[in-house]
């Protein structure tokens, strides 16, 4: 045992960094567009039953007579969906081994982030699934979690093993015709993870899901689903990466969420796609539907969002406050720069008597960037008592990026409760100076009132995440002073 | 440790600093009185490098460094500290976390390693009994929702954790109670080697009281007008700016 453990850390210690690879990985394809055929395909690939292809094949009827949404506050080409390859899967599982082709450039990236090893994750006692392109690589400590009856494993695994539970909760958060996006990734979704924690089972680790886009011109479409049941507990992190390419890449995930009564999902992501370059050229379009319903009485969903990446990121993670007194947040730090544009914040509905929801938004704007919080609070009628606070704190960089604030508030019931608070701040001359005058340089100095701008969302998340995402921060806002 | 000569300053076409000299040797504590508008945080500032004011004439060693040719940042880490007249808030950072990376700048250009977390605490602790600051102020977003003797304060213990060559104190006695200013000038005291000096900026002779100094300046319209020992704070005490004032409109 004791020598098992000097053996990670010694592995942890000298190996190189692996993940900031654009690899050359023998890969298989579905041909290009998307048809029937591509779905069938898709669907005998993963050796799939009758009723999940039908239920594909449905969801891409709805699409099919579905219309690309506009309302966002972002701008972008049409985007042909004929021209993405729908599925990319390893023709053999990579052993860690394959794994060291890196591009220097993202290497340099990536040695600086000092993104998670698997290495040091299994130290941490973190469970990971590693998803590339269209299919779940590994999940680790899958033995460990299988004792205590939770189940961790790739979504496509969970069609095969646990049809039941998938049939019975896919697709009940966010309906196949929810919106555009959603349709098109229940036709062509290609992995993800599910979690199951059954009835008083508190999670023994944090479970975390570490996706990949790797081929070119091809779309990322996973699918997670997440049930806690009564009174259990679980704690879910996802990250993600892209390597550099010079066309824009679409990624449209869907991501349920689900608690019974008294359970508990926390929910936190560290968002950093490949954001394009300094002029704008490719990166990735980030179009996400997550939801979470809290099903059951006094549970709560809380989504914490660090969101860094991608060209055009389009999500509001949401809760569905259904059982009475349950409690739904939203803790989101989206930084741009250069051309990016984010639109993202979160819906809360609330339904059940009692129910609470809090809302913090941090946005960071460098460059020529947009960044956009859109929130909804919804109260309606049966919601006695509901309460909602929102703050939305936006901070400039540069004169010619841009923070928008756009909140929706709808209240139907008259004892219900909403605040909302909004400011916009520039980083003051007094300020850096003042840091300036302690020894720290404009960017360090840019640094730590960012991380302390941000310190409200930064404590939501796990320590090792946080410390990423404070990293994260930093280099997303390099030379963004001025 | 620092020679200042015929420093010219200002904001654009407004000069402020209008040949300002003084020398200030290792050990010694000068203080500088005047009436308000007569540019002594102008010159704190632009011996600290804020970029708002402009250099036109004139030049500053420091610890036989050019002082002017550094940026503001390195002047600190070389040991140039400013306690300010009115401390920036800044949302989110603890006191704790902010020394934290100044210290570690501060030792990794002087090609130091990073301080360990226990000395770093033991050092904390020490400083802090000496401004007599609670340990809560530590973890409390910095400035933010601090009383103004609190700032003060705190930047007596910023201070006293960066042990710098010459410390400016601009105004930090305006304020303050009887209580935090003899707090203050005990920092002071207690900090006070053969290695370093003070450069105190003061409006009253209070703080004097406590902290002697070796020379005092009275600095009128941008420039020192008079010099001497510390019983000029007492005739200016009872004779208030004035005569300085026709003094110089005579000339
Ligand atoms: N940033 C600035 N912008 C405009 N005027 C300034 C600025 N800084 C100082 N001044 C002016 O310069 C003069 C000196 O100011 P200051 O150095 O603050 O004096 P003191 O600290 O002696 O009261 C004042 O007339 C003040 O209004
Ligand atoms: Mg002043």
């Amino acid at each position: 045992m004791l020598q098992d453990n000097d053996k990670i850390l010694e592995d942890a210690t000298n190996s190189e960094y692996k993940w900031g690879f654009s690899s050359p990985i023998d890969q298989e394809f579905a041909a290009k567009g998307l048809n029937e055929e591509v779905i069938r395909f898709i669907s005998g690939r993963k050796d799939e039953p009758a009723w999940m292809l039908d239920w594909r094949l449905s969801a891409f009827e709805a699409w099919k007579k579905m219309k690309q949404p506009k309302w966002q506050n972002v701008t972008f080409p049409d985007i042909n969906f004929q021209e993405i390859i729908y599925y990319a899967a390893t023709r053999k599982k990579p052993t860690i081994n394959s794994l060291d082709e890196l591009d220097p450039e993202i290497r340099k990236t990536y040695d600086k982030l000092g993104i998670p090893i698997k290495e040091q994750e299994m130290l941490a006692g973190v469970a990971v699934d590693y998803v590339m392109d269209s299919e779940s690589v590994f999940t680790t400590f899958k033995s460990q979690l299988a004792e205590k009856g939770v189940i961790f494993c790739s979504i496509s695994e969970a069609v095969k093993d646990h049809p039941e539970l998938i049939k019975k909760y896919l697709g009940s958060v966010v309906p196949v015709r929810d919106n555009y996006y959603a349709a098109l990734n229940a036709a062509v979704f290609s992995d993800g993870s599910f979690v199951y924690i059954p009835k008083g089972v508190r999670c023994p680790m944090e479970l975390s899901t570490y996706f990949r886009i790797n081929a070119e011109n091809t779309g990322q479409f996973e699918r997670t689903l997440i049930i806690a049941e009564e009174g259990s507990y679980v704690s879910y992190l996802e990250g993600c990466t892209a390597p550099k390419r010079d066309e824009n890449q679409l990624h449209a995930a869907v991501v349920e969420l689900i608690t019974m009564d008294d359970a508990e999902i926390k929910y936190s992501t560290v968002q950093n796609w490949y954001p394009g370059d300094k002029n704008g050229k490719g990166g990735i379009y980030n179009f996400v539907t997550k939801r979470g319903l809290c099903q059951g009485k006094r549970s709560k969903i809380s989504w914490t969002q660090v969101e860094t990446g991608s060209a055009i990121t389009w999500k509001y993670p949401s809760c569905v406050l259904k059982g009475d007194n349950s409690i739904g947040e939203f803790y989101s730090v989206a930084v741009t720069n250069n051309f990016q544009q984010a639109d993202t914040g979160t819906k809360m509905i609330h339904i059940g008597k009692n129910t609470r929801s809090r809302i913090v938004s941090k946005g960071i704007s460098a460059g020529s960037s947009q960044n956009s919080y859109r929130g909804q609070v919804q109260i309606q009628k049966t919601a006695e008592n509901a309460y909602n606070y929102s703050q939305c704190d936006s901070m400039l960089m540069t004169d010619h990026s841009g923070a928008h604030t756009f909140p929706y508030i709808d209240v139907k019931n008259s004892t219900a409760k909403v605040e909302h608070e909004a400011t916009t701040s520039k980083i003051g001359e007094d300020m850096l100076f003042y840091c300036n005058q302690r020894g720290l340089s404009d960017e360090e100095a840019v640094n730590i009132i960012v991380n302390g701008f941000c310190k409200e969302v930064f404590k939501e998340l796990p320590m090792e995440f946080a410390v990423e995402a404070q990293k994260l921060l930093q280099i997303s806002l390099e030379n963004s002073v001025g | 440790m620092i020679s200042i000569k015929n420093l010219h300053a200002g904001i654009e076409e407004k000069e402020i600093l209008k040949g300002f000299s003084l020398d200030i040797k290792a050990g010694e504590i000068h203080a500088i009185m005047g009436p308000n508008g007569t540019g002594k945080s102008t010159l704190a500032s632009t011996l600290a490098g804020r970029k708002t004011y402009e250099v036109t004439a004139g030049e500053v060693q420091f610890n036989g460094k050019d002082l002017l040719d550094m940026e503001a940042d390195e002047r600190a880490r070389e040991g140039l500290f400013l306690a300010f007249q009115y401390p920036v808030e800044i949302p989110g950072v603890s006191t704790t976390n902010f020394m934290r990376a100044a210290i570690a700048e501060k030792r990794k250009h002087h090609g130091l390693a990073p301080m360990e977390a226990k000395e770093f605490l033991v050092l904390m602790r020490e400083k802090m009994a000496l401004v007599e600051i609670d340990k809560q102020f530590m973890s409390r977003s910095l400035n933010e929702g601090f009383s103004g003797g609190e700032k003060k304060r705190n930047e007596i213990f910023q201070m006293a954790m960066l042990n710098p060559l010459l410390s400016i104190l601009d105004e930090t006695d305006s304020g303050l109670d009887i209580d935090a200013l003899r707090i203050v000038a005990n920092g002071v005291n207690k900090l006070r080697t053969k290695d370093n000096a003070f450069l105190i900026i003061t409006h009253y002779q209070r703080l004097l009281e406590y902290i002697v100094p070796d020379f005092v300046h009275v600095m009128y319209d941008g420039r020192i007008v008079k010099s001497g020992g510390k019983e000029l704070a007492m005739e200016l005490e009872e004779k208030g700016y004035d005569w300085i004032k026709e003094e110089n409109i005579v000339q």
